[in-house]
């Protein structure tokens, strides 16, 4: 893909105090295209479960470091990467199965079928032991600017 | 994240404030099993109307609130439920089991 317009990389441990702070540094990158209120939240809760599925399934039982790339491309598409160097996933087609969850009573395995309907894609690349990406892009409508 | 809770006879009105992600779920779950141990109630009316966010973290939290009521031979119902909260909600289709702002579950499940 050609060059970003507009690109920011951040990365944190996997403290879950990090949820909010990721979905809202998503939000105010994501400001730049012009959003609508749904879409905004379209992506708050698509950032807020990739970041959530690293901090309870990659890293169960140690704080681990979580990249966050967010990318602005021409044609008004956000694109959003959420990395982590955990466990991995066996069995990708499976884990996208909606209430497919290796989490228990605590999680409802909703969490890719969330991400796929909010976003226009979702890819999700993973190998076990060493690590996952979820790749997801949502284009933005232009709407005609208010003067 | 903050949980009010408002007894009133054998209804109990459960009003969620803020941001209902993991980093808050725990402790959701926890207050809402205490209230509910402790006022056995035979409605349970979730009051959405103050929450910020919502996702599938919120809704582990609605289906166990669910099951114990219907362990307890009771129900539950959902109002005042925002815009992205609902979206989520219903992308798992917990608006078919429980009521949503007025709407009724249309199967009995
Ligand atoms: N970053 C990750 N590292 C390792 N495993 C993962 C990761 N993300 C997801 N998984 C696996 O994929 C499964 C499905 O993920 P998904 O987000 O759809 O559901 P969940 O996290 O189990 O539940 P929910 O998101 O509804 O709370 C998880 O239970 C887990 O086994
Ligand atoms: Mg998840």
């Amino acid at each position: 893909m050609k060059r970003a317009r507009n690109q920011a990389d951040l990365q944190f441990p996997s403290h879950s105090a990090n949820e909010g702070f990721a979905r809202a540094a998503a939000a105010c990158f994501a400001a730049q295209l012009d959003p609508t209120l749904e879409e905004l939240g379209d992506i708050k809760t698509a950032v807020s479960e990739a970041v959530t599925n690293c901090i309870v399934h990659a890293y169960p039982d140690t704080i681990g470091s979580i990249a966050l790339k967010l990318r602005h491309h021409d044609g008004n598409v956000l694109e959003i990467v959420v990395r982590d160097w955990g466990c991995g996933i066996e069995n990708i087609e499976q884990a996208r199965e909606p209430l497919f969850t290796t989490g228990g009573a605590d999680r409802s395995g909703m969490g890719f079928t969330i991400m796929e309907s909010f976003m226009d894609s979702l890819r999700i690349r993973s190998v076990p032991g060493r690590g996952t990406t979820v790749t997801m892009k949502k284009k933005i409508a232009q709407r005609a600017a208010v003067r | 994240m903050e949980l009010k809770s408002i007894p009133r006879g054998a209804e109990l009105e459960v009003s969620f404030a803020g941001e209902l992600d993991h980093h808050a779920a725990k402790q959701a779950m926890h207050a809402l099993d205490e209230e509910l141990e402790e006022q056995l109630p035979r409605n349970l009316v979730l009051d959405f109307g103050g929450l910020q966010f919502m996702d599938s973290s919120g809704i582990a939290v609605v289906m166990r609130a669910y099951r114990r009521m219907q362990e307890l031979g009771g129900s539950v119902c959902m109002k005042n439920v925002p815009d992205q909260p609902g979206k989520v909600l219903r992308a798992a289709a917990l608006d078919r089991l429980i009521p949503m702002d007025g709407k009724k579950a249309p199967s009995g499940l």
